[in-house]
């Protein structure tokens, strides 16, 4: 029942800031996501340790077709439910300047928090039907809040991304429709154990054409090279926190995705076609990051950042060993924490210099030398340090795809050098030096203490405890890599 | 059958009106009237009563249809309430519209072709007259024209199909043509295959489908918006009704005859709305480009008909609804938009997200159900007939109609770019028309909560 709670609370609680007159209602919006965040922390704790889904519901839908309202939380889905809930009340504590800019604040804190209910629905949902119209109904609220509050070219980028990602969702829809129609029983059943049995049955090259019809809308949701081409536009784009949910949340739909609906359905096709997904993603992460090397625009570097960043963790998902998804997952926390950080800061860096060219930048850490310590910090998180959180995940994922084959994991460790790389120099470009062209700029003050200083606790916290976290994952996870064994 | 009367009554009713003066009335007694309607179909739910020697038939599926033509129609009437009062022969518009909906109904539960053939014949003579009420506007008299002469054309074909059939199986009544098609056993005369093939133009033809579209575009912008919005909500649910219970009751046995053809129309339906509506910058014609798009995708539930397999039915009842719903959204946005700006065009939308909020979000809401994106009833309503295309083994046809939904998101998302990414110098409010913010508010509703509820897709 607990999932039915933190999928309903955001989505009632956003209707009344829809239809309200009122000038800003941003408690109210801070409070519904505190409250989902108590929930969902009550449910880490309230979690059994084991590989069944858990406080879930199942209800009729239409029993014509086989549609159920099947979701709950396991292991797997848990990680992501977590790091939203974690992540939505910062997003909305860091938009206070957005929504003081803005003629319409409540519609854009009802769109976030809509977004989080969609969000929730996605990583919940055990039903393939439900899982694509939630998958679907997270599109239209950040492509609103981007297409409503981004930058200049914002109605043409949006559109890319919007039809972008509706002709992946379109023809993963007809993948599972497909299975779906292979399913036995009459009415066929979008039960996700159903989709895993049907889908295993298919005949090998069968299976290959649905691991297509289906990567391909996770490959671009994250996106996975050479699928990327809307996502740094609309990242750099975006306000900042649309930037922040489409790269903090939203990004790991697609992660989620192939653990959960595309490794343990069509093992022959992963078979067949992993090492071509693992291929693309390595070349995504050394792509993206070269191209983070030559970055001006520091939105624009993070934005490959991420990109790169999520190459390694599809990579560590196609190398389907316990130590490689367990790093995925733990790595999705990680980089929703360390990406809405740095965009964040990003953010402030704009707002006060009003420019986010690396290079007019500089000098900082003389004039604000608490700022420029905590973007140091979550910026070595960002770059997986020990003891930082990054440091985690990426172990975890490098070993593991080192499992998979050495080559790989060498190239794949790239994206902690060249990620080192373009950081530092950004940082050294910006922060360090001679102040000549910045004459002001303030500390951190009130909320943006609160925001960061609890993301630099995080960072660590999780960069020095993770096992409690990995405790939750493991048995689902472990579960999970038995059902996509071919046998 | 009590529906019929009811409103034809009504319908004499109004005509009288002018001569003893009660027109303040008319618009109650309307309203009871077809709430009263809804009232008998309910009632007879599950009697699958017939009159007439079977010549009406008012199974469930002609129940349904009934209800949610009426349904459709009250929306419509409170849309076009303001229209009305602006009008100086009200009596006659409302004596009109009743008589087409009278011809609806028949439509819907005809049990015999000459009541299909008197039904359409109702419904397009009042429409003819509608489609030119604006009488002093040159572009709604010549949507008039337009109309009446293709529209008497496809009668034409229509009713020449109606005699050949009639000239092979001897009898009018859809029992009487399956007995035959089921009894021949596959050896048809020439005249049986041209018999049906005619009657299928001329449907297709009231339905808008490509290549008998012309008529559409022109028509729908050149008349009233709420003669327009008449046309693709209550006009198009009925003659769909008609086309698929035509086939569907008879016709069903000898698909070879007809399916390739019919095919080949709905792909051309398909593509050519959507691609057609990429280039408009009326919002009107647009929506006119879209609502053939539609005809596309209901196309495909009579494509897709299976002996014996009543979901169809269902199907296309759920899709008829989802549309017509978002549809009065749409048009009663565009008619308050365009009272307000005195243009169609789309860039009178620009804006409206500050310039009038509610709007805005009621057009959004309708556009992306139009468009087919979950989780609104129009995905629902898309998935269901494209799910029984494929399980009737047309694959290529369901390829088409993705490809067109995809192109049809971008004209959709086109309104939503303007309402909230474009700004105008001129943020001057958009007012409501009389009554038109709590129809908004009950469409809007209506369409999430048949969103919510697609189990509709099992009623009959």
């Amino acid at each position: 029942m607990l999932t039915a709670v933190l999928i309903l609370l955001p989505l009632i609680l956003s209707v009344p800031l829809f239809i309200s007159s009122s000038n800003n209602s941003k408690n109210l919006a801070l409070a519904s996501s505190v409250l989902s965040l108590i929930v969902s922390i009550a449910v880490c704790f309230m979690f059994q340790k084991n590989a069944e889904v858990q406080f879930g519901f199942e209800l009729n839908w239409v029993p014509a077709l086989g549609l159920t309202l099947k979701a709950g939380i396991d292991g797997i889905s848990i990680i992501p439910v977590l790091l939203t809930n974690l992540l939505v009340p910062f997003v909305i504590l860091s938009s206070d300047s957005l929504l003081r800019k803005i003629d319409k604040p409540n519609l854009f804190l009802g769109l976030v928090l809509l977004m989080q209910s969609a969000l929730i629905g996605v990583f919940t949902s055990f039903d393939a039907f439900l899982f694509y119209v939630f998958w679907e109904l997270a599109l239209i609220p950040i492509y609103l809040i981007c297409l409503m509050w981004g930058g200049e070219n914002r109605i043409k980028i949006t559109l890319k991304f919007f039809v972008y990602t509706m002709v992946g969702s379109l023809l993963m829809l007809i993948g599972l429709v497909y299975l779906y129609q292979h399913t036995t029983g009459e009415p066929h059943s979008f039960d996700l154990q159903a989709m895993y049995a049907a889908g295993k049955a298919l005949p090998a090259d069968k299976q290959g054409l649905v691991f297509w019809l289906i990567f391909m809308a996770f490959a671009i949701k994250m996106p996975v090279f050479p699928f990327h081409s809307w996502q740094p536009d609309t990242y750099t784009d975006a306000p900042a926190q649309g930037t922040m949910l489409l790269s903090g949340i939203m990004l790991k739909m697609g992660t989620y995705g192939l653990i959960r609906w595309l490794i343990p359905m069509v093992p022959s096709g992963v078979e067949a076609w992993g090492n071509t997904a693992i291929i693309l993603s390595i070349i995504g992460i050394i792509y993206a990051a070269l191209l983070a090397i030559v970055q001006s625009d520091y939105k624009r570097l993070i934005a490959y950042s991420s990109f790169s960043h999520v190459g390694l963790i599809a990579a560590g998902i196609f190398a389907m060993n316990v130590q490689s998804m367990q790093g995925a997952l733990y790595q999705m926390l990680s980089h929703g924490i360390n990406v809405v950080a740095l965009f964040y800061i990003i953010q402030l860096i704009e707002e006060r210099t009003a420019t986010r060219k690396i290079t007019e930048l500089g000098g900082i850490r003389g004039i604000a030398p608490g700022f420029a310590t905590v973007f140091m910090i979550v910026m070595l998180g960002s770059v997986a340090l020990p003891l930082t959180n990054g440091f985690v995940g990426e172990f975890f994922l490098i070993s593991g795809i080192y499992q998979y084959n050495a080559w790989y994991a060498a190239l794949a460790g790239l994206t902690v050098i060249l990620g080192a790389v373009y950081m530092l120099r950004s940082y050294q470009q910006s922060m360090l030096g001679e102040a000549t062209q910045i004459s002001s700029f303030a500390e951190l003050t009130g909320n943006e203490k609160v925001i960061l200083y609890s993301m630099v606790i995080l960072i660590f916290a999780l960069g020095v405890f993770p096992q409690p976290i990995l405790n939750l994952s493991e048995p689902a996870v472990t579960q999970l890599l038995q059902q996509a064994r071919i046998n | 059958m009590k529906s019929i009367i009811a409103l034809s009554g009504l319908g004499i009713l109004s005509l009288l009106s002018e001569i003893f003066n009660f027109k303040k009335l008319l618009m109650p007694l309307v309203v009871i009237g077809l709430f009263a309607c809804i009232g008998f179909a309910v009632y007879d739910w599950n009697t699958n009563i017939h009159y007439f020697n079977e010549m009406l038939v008012f199974d469930n599926p002609a129940l349904g249809f009934t209800i949610l033509i009426c349904v459709v129609s009250l929306l419509w009437y409170w849309m076009s309430q303001s229209y009305f009062q602006a009008e100086t022969h009200v009596t006659d518009h409302f004596a009109i519209t009743l008589f087409a909906l009278v011809g609806a109904i028949m439509m819907v539960s005809f049990g015999d072709l000459t009541i299909l053939f008197l039904g359409i014949e109702t419904l397009s003579i009042s429409l003819y007259v509608l489609a030119g009420s604006k009488k002093n506007s040159l572009s709604s008299n010549e949507a008039a024209l337009k109309y009446f002469l293709m529209g008497s054309f496809a009668t034409g074909f229509l009713l020449f199909g109606i005699a050949l059939i009639y000239g092979c199986t001897g009898g009018f009544h859809l029992s009487t043509i399956h007995q035959y098609v089921v009894s021949s056993n596959g050896n048809f005369p020439l005249m049986f295959y041209a018999g049906v093939l005619l009657m299928l133009i001329g449907m297709s033809f009231k339905v808008s489908a490509v290549p008998f579209h012309f008529w559409a575009p022109d028509v729908y912008t050149g008349s009233p918006t709420v003669i327009t919005a008449f046309m693709a909500t209550v006009v198009k649910t009925a003659a769909f009704a008609a086309f698929f219970r035509l086939f569907y009751e008879c016709f069903a046995g000898v698909q070879g005859m007809w399916v390739n053809v019919l095919s080949i129309i709905t792909v051309l339906t398909l593509l050519l709305g959507n691609v057609m509506a990429l280039q408009q910058t009326n919002a009107k014609r647009i929506l006119a480009f879209s609502s053939i798009s539609h005809a596309g995708y209901m196309l495909m539930a009579i494509v897709s008909i299976m002996q014996g397999y009543v979901i169809h039915t269902n199907a296309l009842f759920y899709y008829s609804a989802a549309y017509s719903i978002g549809s009065i959204i749409s048009f009663t946005v565009l008619f308050n938009v365009s009272t307000a700006t005195d243009s169609d065009s789309l860039d009178a939308f620009n804006g409206l997200h500050k310039r009038n909020s509610l709007m805005a979000f009621a057009m959004t809401i309708a556009v992306l159900s139009l468009a087919g994106i979950p989780p609104l009833a129009g995905f629902f309503a898309k998935y269901f007939i494209f799910f029984l295309s494929i399980q009737s083994g047309h694959i290529w046809l369901v390829t088409a109609a993705v490809i067109a939904s995809l192109i049809g998101v971008y004209y959709y998302l086109r309104f939503i770019i303007n309402m909230y990414g474009k700004s105008v110098d001129d943020l001057a409010d958009v007012p409501f028309q009389k009554g038109h913010q709590l129809l908004l508010i009950t469409c809007i509703t209506l369409l999430i909560a048949i969103s919510f509820a697609p189990g509709l897709i099992k009623i009959f």
